[in-house]
């Protein structure tokens, strides 16, 4: 049985009936639905579709577009007057690593004092009952790159994809890929120093070379010997590299570190200084994960941040998603829609550079999928995708519309969360007969 | 562990704090009460002065005028730096100024912040710019924020040109129970601070409950390290604002206290209180605190939880300055919900949308946006030109300005913002903004991009940002 955290009354009767039912049948739910009616929005950077179909059997997508006939038997959502989309795949996060970030027992995204790095597995820390699960789910995340924290340490560990479904396993992939800290925050892990950095990122690449070649001879120096076949995967071009850099300088340091090791499949995450260096990014065809509304010189890495960097990396021809590293990335992974709409708005400013409205869902959707090695699975309504679909009231980038129904691995998800209970209890907020502890 | 809030510094061991406070007054009674012994003539006064502006008409334009009102097809009609007439479409308009077709854009008064640590937690935030907490003794009521304000911050120009911020309310950190004066500037940028202060301003002085207090002198094991220590430092600190006041006023030789005379001038009712407090039943140990020493708390900063006691506070006639949705990353901070502000409102308290952050306070617009709609979803429906209130009006007010700007009423400075499309929708941008009648930015023209000296000579100089 499913635990959830704290009663959920009236809502809670359906959350749990919901999860349970999860649990037992998924994902060999056998359910046909269709979603028929509303504004598909494949997911893939193409034009809206009026009046599409989207169909999804035994929780994969079989069929998205004009024209589609709905199966015999298929339950119907009417979605007239609505917006169909991919669930939102989040480039960037920390979720399900921390429920309350400041309390020390509740997070877990760093590999702390464990004394590991690259050897670190974030999947088993993150935990689908904590309460960011439900509460961006119910804002239309579907999918979620989950990235252990740096922590003293190049390498900070191998990170996950997730799903925000209701039930007990939140792994869609686990150690889907490494997560390595460059720049200021790398220069700190190697004693201050970015040459450090550049020295150790070689000297401990060089040591998990040696040990494959020599477990008994394996001079564990730097890295233990989990932390040495960790990397091998990497070495192997087997497991992404993500890389957290943010300075033009440092972008092009690792642009040429990637030549002296080109079977590592490098993913660059923040970026900020991007643009800077974007035809350098484009021809060495290194994917980016970027930071989309960093603006201000928050540091010395980030002098030249505008939110035009997305918009000019993409020009350039740079494969771009949008992620949210060190921004509330635990809990606020429901700004992804807002981030993307503003790159749309950006569009309007003279001599700035944004994402047309079908680029800027592509970048929470089906490009981060792709640069994550999972776009064939996810991140847009085709045919074998995984059923991640969202209902919308309106247009999913807009600050006033939300999801009315949330479906993942073709089960329809319960869209209530904590939050909402608190919001019914205090909708007024004087006390009737009895204290606000019995009203539920 | 990094958190890129201000108040999510609440961290463990990170001893730079910015944390916040609120409480802002309806306008200070200026104390009618002669003082026997002569207040000192006040120091760093503002140097701030309205640039040159030419007489200006926004025609066939939507108008929220910032107190509840919407006129279609409206004329705003600027000169001299204030508002001189707002009407509908027969409001005339004098021959040979400068006219600008409003046709699908929108025109607000300048959006206020009321919670930004700008100046003195300033980009880029390298140690040696963090001074936004004197976190060396838990009551400093001696320090004021604006000798701190670093008038070079980039994130002025952010504010103006993402935002449409025209003012706002620099505050001290929330590391101690007091944490000194706030300043009120105009967003415009100077050589000095002075430059920048909002002339006639009262001052504000920045409260904080909570975890923030007892944490950082807890940790150093010294009081208060609980919360009931965070009210007894207080009240102890209080009784001796009054000891000092009646010293004062007693017409007899004093030796002054530059921190008393912060706590004498909010018991005077000069100085308003600006209170961070998160959750409700602190909130309400406040207000009674509040009323054991005799001042008024004018607003309750990062109160996540004013929803609970959204009825206490409209009784009380203070201020919630809340986020759209933080939540989470603290535990005071736990039971944060998205329709905070629409039960606020739909309760009859008054709601001030507040940023505390450099990112966020370039959006104001659309964090009140997604406010409203969360208030819309659950049944409570609040008009567009009434959440425009929070981000005007309500704030100016809750500062002691609200006389001066917050609101396209004639007569009053003119702080205006064109932006390009309803500003609650994410499609939209500030296309110009004035200050006093006079075009500080304008996103047609470089020109009017101010560019702070630290970027001067930097990558990215004058980019649009």
């Amino acid at each position: 049985m499913i635990r959830l955290r704290q009663g959920f009354g009236g809502q809670a009767r359906f959350l749990f009936a919901a999860a349970a039912l999860t649990v037992l049948s998924s994902p060999a739910f056998a359910e046909t639905i269709a979603i028929t009616g509303g504004r598909v929005i494949i997911g893939d950077g193409s034009a809206p579709i009026e009046g599409g179909t989207v169909i999804v059997r035994n929780g994969n997508i079989v069929a998205a577009g004009a024209g589609v006939a709905v199966p015999a038997g298929a339950r119907q959502i009417d979605a007239s007057g609505k917006w169909v989309t991919p669930g939102v795949f989040a480039g960037f996060t920390r979720l399900g690593l921390a429920e309350v970030d400041a309390v020390n027992g509740t997070n877990d995204k760093s590999g702390g004092k464990s004394g590991f790095s690259a050897a670190i597995d974030i999947a088993p820390a993150i935990d689908p009952f904590r309460t960011p699960f439900a509460v961006n789910r119910s804002a239309g995340v579907t999918r979620a790159v989950v990235a252990p924290e740096g922590n003293d340490t190049i390498f900070a560990g191998q990170g996950a994809i997730a799903d925000l479904g209701a039930d007990s396993n939140a792994v869609t992939k686990p150690r889907a890929f490494q997560f390595a800290e460059f720049g200021e925050a790398g220069a700190r892990s190697s004693g201050g120093s970015r040459a450090g950095n550049h020295l150790h990122f070689r000297a401990m690449l060089r040591e998990a070379q040696d040990y494959a070649a020599n477990r008994n001879a394996f001079d564990d120096e730097l890295l233990k010997a989990e932390d040495a076949k960790a990397l091998l995967s990497v070495l192997r071009g087997e497991q992404l590299l993500l890389i957290h850099v943010e300075g033009a300088n440092d972008i092009l340091r690792l642009i040429e570190l990637k030549r002296e090791f080109p079977s590592i499949k490098m993913v660059f995450v923040g970026v900020t200084e991007g643009w800077r260096v974007a035809a350098q990014l484009a021809q060495a065809g290194i994917p980016v994960i970027a930071s989309a509304l960093n603006d201000l010189p928050a540091s010395f890495e980030m002098l030249g941040a505008t939110q035009s960097n997305i918009g000019r990396m993409k020009s350039a021809g740079v494969k771009v998603a949008i992620g949210m590293i060190n921004d509330r990335d635990s809990h606020q992974l429901r700004y992804t829609t807002q981030y993307a709409g503003n790159l749309v708005s950006l569009e309007s400013v003279p001599n700035a550079t944004g994402l047309s409205w079908n680029e800027a869902f592509a970048a929470i959707s089906s490009v981060p999928a792709d640069i994550m090695g999972v776009g064939d699975r996810y991140g847009s309504l085709k045919a074998g995708r995984a059923g991640d679909v969202v209902v919308w009231d309106g247009d999913p980038l807009e600050l006033s519309s939300a999801p009315t129904t949330v479906i993942i691995d073709g089960i329809d998800q319960p869209l209530g969360n904590r939050q909402n209970r608190l919001r019914d209890r205090y909708a007024r907020p004087t006390e009737g007969n009895l204290p606000k502890a019995y009203d539920r | 562990m990094r958190l890129t809030g201000k108040a999510a510094f609440a961290v463990a061991g990170i001893v730079a704090l910015t944390l916040s406070g609120c409480g802002a007054k309806e306008e200070a009674p200026a104390t009618a009460s002669a003082k026997p012994a002569a207040k000192p003539p006040a120091p760093f006064p503002s140097t701030y002065k309205a640039y040159p502006n030419i007489a200006t008409a926004i025609r066939n334009v939507t108008i929220y005028d910032g107190e509840g009102g919407k006129i279609d097809n409206g004329v705003v009609f600027m000169s001299g730096g204030k508002i001189s007439s707002v009407g509908g479409p027969e409001t005339p308009i004098p021959a040979d100024i400068a006219v600008f077709d409003g046709a699908g854009k929108f025109v607000t008064p300048g959006i206020i912040d009321i919670h930004s640590h700008l100046g003195d937690y300033p980009s880029p935030s390298v140690e040696a710019h963090s001074d936004g907490n004197e976190a060396t003794s838990p009551t400093t009521p001696e320090v004021w924020a604006e000798h701190s304000v670093w008038p070079q911050d980039p994130g002025f120009s952010r504010a103006l040109a993402n935002g449409g911020v025209t003012a706002l309310q620099v505050l001290p950190g929330s590391a101690n129970l007091m944490g000194g004066r706030s300043v009120v500037l105009k967003n415009v940028y100077a050589r000095t601070v002075q430059g920048m202060k909002f002339p006639g301003a009262p001052y504000g002085m920045k409260m904080a409950c909570g975890e923030n207090p007892k944490r950082v002198y807890g940790a150093r094991n010294r009081m208060p390290s609980t919360r009931m220590g965070n009210v007894a430092v207080n009240r102890q600190t209080w009784i001796k604002a009054q000891e000092y006041k009646k010293k004062r006023d007693s017409g007899k030789d004093f030796n002054r206290d530059i921190g008393m005379e912060t706590l004498a001038g909010v018991l005077d009712g000069d100085i308003s209180i600006q209170n961070h407090c998160y959750r409700a039943d602190e909130m309400a140990i406040v207000l009674d605190m509040a009323k054991e020493f005799g001042y008024k708390v004018s607003t309750f900063h990062h109160a996540v939880e004013s929803y609970k006691i959204a009825d206490l506070l409209r009784d009380n006639g203070v201020c919630s300055a809340v986020w759209a949705d933080w939540w989470g990353f603290k535990m005071e901070a736990y039971d944060a919900i998205p329709e905070n502000a629409a039960i606020l409102h739909n309760t009859g308290a008054c709601v001030i949308i507040h940023s505390d952050d450099e990112n966020q306070i370039q959006r104001l617009n659309q964090e009140a946006a997604k406010a409203q709609a969360d208030g819309r979803r659950m049944g409570i429906n609040i008009a567009d030109a009434e959440v425009i209130k929070w981000l005007t009006y309500n704030p100016a007010k809750a500062l002691g300005i609200g006389d001066k700007t917050g609101s396209l009423k004639p007569g009053k400075m003119a702080d205006v913002v064109l932006w390009n499309g309803n500003p609650l929708s994410v499609y939209a941008r500030p296309e110009k903004v004035w200050i006093d009648g006079a075009l500080m930015f304008d996103a047609k023209d470089p020109k009017l991009r101010p560019v702070s000296d630290f970027e001067l000579g930097q990558p990215g100089e004058g980019d649009a940002k």
